[in-house]
């Protein structure tokens, strides 16, 4: 799913600059947590990662973790500090309205998945 | 220490939203030596959640790189309160972080497991009062 798909289903706000490459930019999965560690456990190649969590530490793990885009559910703000955090390591900021649970929901309505389940 | 490329980090325990620069440097540097990106990953995975234990649980801490070229081997020691039964700690969910650390999205009894799946080899050495020092090889 193109990014700029995403952001028309979600009535999405790009904090970072809205460039070209990042709308044509293909999505293939998506973490949807609040806990970082949850994002550090398993891998997922060119993921979106969902939060509701407000801290530089969101943009550090995706760092780590080669996340291209970080959707922030419920309006949330990030600070200035994040946003240029976000913009030196190549990181994509978008914001919208919808809770966690609809973002979700209008995500894999329109094909975007997970990862496989993870049991013991 | 023949033919490795060396890197020191001192890790800033009094804040928390600098945790991860020096895991955040590592993996730049790796980038540019072409280390492969999956071994990147892991590596980056490995340190970053022993930086955020480092200032979760010990005050910050010293970390030291060594760059092969065919494995990455880091050690990281703190001089915090030490680990007083490895066991419970490595298993997952298990956990005795601070609600201002599980605020920031860690904190779940994730981070030593997280740090063993992404190592090849992850040694422990802990004393009660004294600290903590942990070994991890990864290859690549």
């Amino acid at each position: 799913m193109k990014v700029s798909e995403i952001k028309e289903l979600l009535n999405g706000q790009f904090l970072t600059e809205e460039t070209e490459a990042i709308l044509e930019h293909v999505i293939t999965r998506a973490y949807a947590t609040d806990l970082m560690s949850e994002v550090l456990a398993y891998t997922l190649e060119n993921a979106a990662l969902v939060t509701g969590l407000n801290n530089p530490q969101v943009v550090r793990t995706s760092e780590m973790m080669d996340i291209p885009l970080i959707i922030f559910v419920r309006a949330k703000a990030p600070s200035d500090e994040m946003i240029n955090m976000a913009k030196k390591t190549g990181i994509h900021i978008m914001t919208t309205n919808h809770s966690m649970f609809n973002c979700c929901g209008i995500l894999h309505s329109a094909g975007l998945i997970g990862g496989r389940g993870y049991g013991k | 220490m023949e033919n490795s490329i060396h890197l020191h980090y001192e890790v800033d325990g009094e804040d928390f939203t600098r945790a991860g620069e020096a895991s955040s440097d590592v993996k730049h540097k790796l980038k540019k030596l072409n280390v492969p990106s999956d071994a990147i990953r892991r590596i980056a995975i490995a340190m970053y959640e022993g930086e955020i234990n480092m200032v979760a649980h010990a005050d910050g801490g010293v970390i030291d790189v060594d760059i092969y070229p065919d494995k990455l081997t880091m050690v990281l020691n703190d001089v915090g309160p030490g680990i007083s039964d490895i066991e419970l700690a490595i298993q997952e969910g298990y956990s005795t972080a601070s609600p201002e650390v599980r605020s920031l999205g860690f904190g779940a009894g994730m981070g030593l497991p997280n740090m063993k799946r992404s190592s090849d080899e992850m040694n422990i050495e802990t004393e009660i009062g004294v600290g903590t020092k942990i070994t991890m090889t990864i290859n690549y």
